[in-house]
């Protein structure tokens, strides 16, 4: 959507709304009602309050994202014993069911809070925003959002959140990029996960997904590593203390997919 | 199967947009839906059909139109139409392109019957 007007008017849609477009006439009897807003317009717009909450307390929000079984929690979990004397951390766990992750997380002396979504395929942002209110954000630094493992729908929605980190494990395919083109799109960060496995590995080529994540137009640094190996996960420490350094020196910060259209529109 | 989702918030849009414009009934309903939203044209059309059901628009069409995805080359400033997995100019290879159409998921128009014009 446009920020300087509001409108959704893109080069594709343009031609609707000018002069003899489908858009302009108005049927004896009927009405047509411009619209062009959002689909997503509601969760979008309770996806900004939770970033504006998020930003009052000076919190990183970070959203997770894998197919389930990649490590999310297990990184979590290693993040925490490494960088918990150094950052305060707190955790949202999405999953369809149980408390187990949640009970994971607690278990390592830091707060979570767990939504089970039950049918539900992702997280949206009135869950995040109901989950919220169980958690107190002072004095937090960085609250990482584990979204369900999905690979599909959780792209879609907003959370509020600032980065978005896409976890691909190394037991999966290097070609999951370019199957799975809307979640890889929006990732931040890409993070090669179960690194330690490569070794026995020979059908996952890290350059590989490299070039499909390309291919995606998406420039996102790339990591490999594992949270059984404590000495591969400097590099993901230092994003973070980067991200976190970045989201307190300046305005608030949004996952880097979708401003396209945005500057196309005010060319014109 | 997160179209049903999507639908709900479009079927929460298109009633108050009614109810604002004084509507006795929604005629049509209409989309754009581009390849990079990450909604299927598809399962949108399934989960309007359960949506719908019970609202305002009951008897309501979704018509919806699929932007096409389409990039512009940061290097040559060509423009290609390409796919969803491979996002590179299709004239000299580059990566570093801008999508200018294609993520579009937007409630366009909706076309309704006024109270009394019946």
């Amino acid at each position: 959507m446009c920020d300087t007007c509001g409108c959704s008017i893109t080069p594709a849609n343009a031609h609707l709304v000018h002069e003899h477009g489908k858009l302009e006439h108005t049927a004896e009897g009927k009405a047509s009602i411009e619209v062009l807003t959002g689909l997503l317009h509601e969760n979008d717009h309770q996806a900004g309050h939770n970033r504006e909450h998020f930003d009052r307390h000076g919190v990183l929000a970070v959203n997770l994202m894998s197919s389930p079984g990649s490590g999310k929690t297990a990184l979590l979990e290693a993040t925490i014993e490494a960088l918990g004397s150094e950052v305060s951390i707190a955790v949202v766990e999405g999953d369809l069911e149980t408390e187990n992750d949640a009970d994971r997380i607690r278990a390592h002396g830091v707060p979570a809070v767990q939504i089970t979504t039950g049918q539900a395929c992702h997280l949206d942002a009135h869950m995040v925003h109901d989950a919220l209110h169980e958690l107190d954000l002072d004095g937090i630094d960085i609250l990482f959002i584990e979204n369900v493992g999905n690979l599909v729908c959780p792209a879609s929605f907003d959370l509020g959140h600032h980065m978005n980190v896409v976890l691909l494990s190394v037991t999966e395919g290097d070609d999951k990029p370019a199957k799975y083109p809307v979640m890889f799109r929006a990732a931040d960060l890409m993070l090669l996960t179960k690194s330690d496995l490569l070794d026995v590995l020979d059908d996952f080529d890290p350059e590989k997904a490299g070039r499909h994540l390309r291919e995606l137009a998406n420039p996102a640094d790339i990591l490999a590593l594992s949270a059984r190996r404590p000495d591969s996960l400097e590099g993901w420490f230092t994003w973070l203390r980067q991200s976190l350094a970045a989201r307190r020196s300046g305005e608030t910060m949004q996952p880097s997919v979708q401003p396209d259209g945005v500057a196309l529109h005010s060319q014109g | 199967m997160h179209e049903l989702s999507v639908c709900q918030g479009l079927m929460k849009q298109v009633q108050q947009v009614a109810a604002e414009n004084n509507a006795s009934s929604v005629e049509s309903i209409r989309v754009q839906v581009g390849g990079l939203s990450g909604v299927e044209p598809s399962l949108l059309a399934h989960a309007f059909e359960i949506a719908r059901a019970g609202t305002i628009a009951s008897e309501a069409e979704l018509e919806i139109e699929e932007a096409p995805i389409v990039v512009k080359c940061q290097e040559c400033g060509a423009s290609s139409a390409v796919s969803a997995n491979r996002l590179v100019c299709e004239y000299c290879g580059e990566w570093r392109v801008t999508v200018t159409s294609g993520e579009e998921l937007y409630l366009m128009s909706v076309e309704i019957e006024r109270k009394g014009d019946v």
